[in-house]
């Protein structure tokens, strides 16, 4: 269950003023909405639409063509398993395996309970501490199926 | 902080900084890049604090938290200069033990000594662990020594003298002619000489810009991301002479958001060269403006291709275009663009201080300077590595990298990302260039090399490749997008069991094609990875089709597990790890596997001390 968060309007006015009002920091505005959201939530779209000058259609397909912007809710932590190839001859797909039979959520998918969203991403540049993954903004390295399970059991454990 | 309103201002700085740190202070530089932050840099650096108290030693000791140094594996690292004494994996445990002892006893921790994977040998001191003993490092070395986050600590070890240098010693043009003489070319992967870049930027009317790719979006390279991390005025620096030779005052830095601390550290960088006059108006009294602003990427590869990039900077989707005119003239905003990669900018810097003569000195004839290599994947040194363009693979991956772990057998080294090919044994004496990888096939790239060993299926490599590119193709032209989307069709039938006679020539067909009609280098590039592996591995790929076995053990439906019995102790280690219970037999006697409940997770495999597993 993903609970809906209340959009605050005024830390959105706020982050378009600090770019300026610039159509070109589009993407970054929505870097910053989704940082603090974890997703774009498409009820800002027409309200960037009109404080930037782009039409809808632009927001949409700038938002689609970025794989850091989402346009539907994500979980309270986004895991990032890093499957580039670096971590990826080091077995980053067994270890991605165990996480999505213990989430029981496929890549891109959030778990029922609206605590984890599983992602998969291209490289994050640790990769001699490969297999590596990403909680939010931590990292954690030199990962095999049971030690990244141990780290979704913390975080688990952090939000109970 | 004041401005520095002319050069003398500069000196005055950096001689009040060197006498306030001198080299032969007691110092002590914990790795705090991104890859020791993982294995816990910021607990060692709290411990260290607390324990330099106790013994009140906070005055006297030097705490420098740096950027990478490189030898990711042995995290967190800690070096004691001036000595230069080289502890690896620090731990807050280990804390106290290294205070008292070495600092104070002024004796080595003896179990905390770095060991050589290789020789077994003990070694204290960093420059004689053979990982960095047998590098050159002039673009990477200052990452041990500063403190990204503090501009006096660059200042300090000669930052932006070589700015000083552009702005009231030489002409835009001697600039050039100067880069066009060290041979300096592009280092994230094109290779196109940067002298004759700038030159022909120069010479377009409009307002030009200067711009910075920091999209490194190569899975298996992070050496941009280490040294806008750990030495981000490096960078900078390099941009603004470049300004000054390009004639710019507009610079943008296109970083990716995957990449936090390199954002971080890069504002602060360019704040406080802002506060100290050294970006923004009337740089150092010198009449000349320059300003560099940030933009964040958001995880497209595409958009490390110049067009895709510029576009993106525009606040569009990333997508390239034809390129019948050259960005160098119409670029972002239409306007003459320069955009480098962050390891050739931070060249510039040096280049420029030590002369173009001492530079072209370096390397080999046509790829001239070092470059920096991300050695990464089944190698027992992992980390990244400077070396002078030349030096073999076999040093590369051999004498610095310490082969290959657990005995295993090398096979392939992939280089180049995905837009490179993967080198097999023959070729491990080729020296590492511009040139001489594409004639085995592959290119240099922006430096990713990702070793594999016997257990690595390139069939399986091929797929994963072109399941990258096909998600990062921006979908614009046919070749690249369908010729993406049927080879991946093809390749996962293979690896699936289900590969049909012809499969390999429609491969290569497709290949060609893409290589001939794709619009973008993305494209042009992308069936590489497929085609060298076809010429170099073609018998894995008919072991695939033919036979229906994966040599290497990773495609789940061509192989399954045996254990030899004239080899197994039987230990129990399999038994007792088997998630599926699926191995059975007593104590000390050969087990066996069962192979209706096995699912081939390779926990057994992984654990035999024995090698009593096969892979059938």
């Amino acid at each position: 269950m993903i609970v809906k968060l209340e959009i605050d309007w005024k830390q959105i006015d706020e982050i378009i003023t600090h770019y300026g009002n610039e159509k070109e920091a589009l993407l970054m505005i929505m870097q910053d909405i989704s940082d603090i959201y974890h997703y774009v939530p498409p009820e800002v779209v027409p309200v960037l639409a009109e404080k930037l000058g782009v039409r809808k259609s632009h927001i949409f397909s700038v938002a689609t063509f970025y794989k850091t912007i989402s346009l539907v809710p994500r979980g309270k932590f986004i895991v990032h398993v890093c499957t580039g190839t670096a971590c990826h001859v080091r077995g980053a797909e067994k270890v991605m395996d165990a996480l999505k039979t213990d989430l029981k959520a496929q890549e891109g998918e959030t778990t029922a309970d609206g605590l984890f969203t599983l992602e998969g991403v291209r490289c994050i540049g640790c990769c001699a501490s490969g297999p590596v993954m990403t909680v939010n903004k931590e990292t954690h390295g030199g990962l095999d199926r049971s030690s990244a399970l141990k780290v979704i059991d913390n975080y688990r454990n952090l939000s109970a | 902080m004041a401005k520095l309103k002319n050069r003398e201002a500069l000196e005055k700085l950096r001689n009040s900084l060197q006498v306030k740190s001198p080299k032969s202070q007691r110092l002590i530089s914990l790795c705090a890049g991104s890859g020791c932050g993982a294995y816990g840099t910021a607990k060692v650096h709290t411990a260290l604090q607390e324990e330099l108290a106790k013994h009140n030693l906070q005055d006297q000791v030097q705490v420098k938290l740096t950027g990478c140094h490189g030898f990711c594996e042995k995290g967190p690292i800690m070096v004691i200069h001036p000595e230069g004494i080289f502890y690896p994996q620090v731990t807050p445990e280990k804390v106290s033990d290294i205070v008292r002892t070495t600092l104070i006893g002024q004796e080595l921790v003896d179990k905390l000594i770095y060991k050589d994977p290789v020789t077994k040998k003990k070694i204290s001191h960093e420059h004689e662990i053979p990982f960095y003993k047998l590098q050159k490092r002039i673009i990477f070395g200052n990452n041990g020594l500063i403190d990204p986050t503090s501009i006096d600590d660059y200042i300090a070890v000669g930052g932006y003298a070589a700015l000083a240098k552009a702005l009231f010693d030489m002409t835009p043009q001697d600039l050039i002619g100067e880069i066009k003489k060290s041979g300096l070319r592009g280092r994230g992967g094109g290779g196109f000489p940067t002298g004759i870049k700038w030159e022909t930027c120069r010479r377009h009317e409009g307002q030009r810009y200067v711009i910075c790719n920091a999209d490194e979006g190569d899975p298996g390279a992070y050496m941009d991301r280490s040294l806008l991390e750990g030495n981000p005025h490096s960078v900078i620096e390099g941009m603004i002479i470049g300004a000054i030779a390009i004639g710019s005052n507009d610079g943008y830095v296109y970083v990716r958001h995957e990449y936090p601390l390199a954002v971080t550290n890069l504002t602060t960088a360019l704040q406080s060269a802002m506060s100290l006059g050294l970006l923004g108006k009337n740089i150092l009294g010198s009449g000349f403006d320059f300003d560099v602003r940030i933009s964040r990427g958001g995880g497209a590869f595409v958009c490390g291709e110049s067009t895709a990039l510029m576009s993106s900077l525009e606040g569009k989707p990333g997508r390239p275009r034809a390129k019948y005119v050259h960005t160098v003239e119409k670029g972002f905003r239409e306007g003459p663009s320069n955009l480098n990669n962050v390891e050739t900018w931070a060249n510039v810097p040096v280049i420029i201080n030590q002369g173009a003569k001492w530079y072209a000195g370096i390397g080999t004839e046509k790829s001239k300077g070092t470059k920096i290599f991300s050695l990464v994947g089944k190698v027992v040194n992992t980390g990244l590595v400077e070396v002078p363009m030349g030096t073999t693979l076999r040093r590369i991956i051999f004498d610095i990298g310490g082969g290959i772990p657990k005995k295993k057998k090398f096979k392939a080294v992939q280089t180049g990302g995905p837009s490179g090919g993967c080198i097999p044994e023959q070729f491990l004496d080729l020296p590492v260039d511009f040139d001489e990888l594409s004639k085995v096939g592959s290119i240099m790239g922006s430096g990713g090399m990702i070793v594999m060993d016997q257990d690595t299926c390139m069939v399986d490599v091929a797929r994963y490749f072109v399941d990258f590119l096909k998600d990062e193709s921006c979908g614009q032209c046919n070749p690249c997008r369908e010729g993406l989307k049927n080879m991946l069709d093809i390749l996962t039938d293979i690896c699936q069991g289900r590969g049909r006679e012809g499969d390999i020539e429609l491969l290569e067909e497709l290949g060609m094609m893409m290589q001939k009609f794709s619009l973008c280098g993305l494209g042009t590039s992308a069936p590489n990875p497929v085609l060298t592996n076809i010429l170099y591995f073609r018998h894995e790929y008919e072991a695939h089709i033919r036979d229906k076995k994966c040599p290497a053990g990773i495609c789940k439906p061509l192989f399954h597990y045996e254990i030899d019995s004239e080899t197994c102790t039987g230990c129990h280690v399999c038994f007792q790890k088997c998630p599926q219970q699926a191995v059975a037999g007593d104590k000390k006697k050969p087990h066996t596997i069962n192979q209706d409940t096995c699912i081939k997770c390779g926990i057994c495999y992984d654990g035999c001390k024995f090698d009593a597993i096969k892979i059938c």
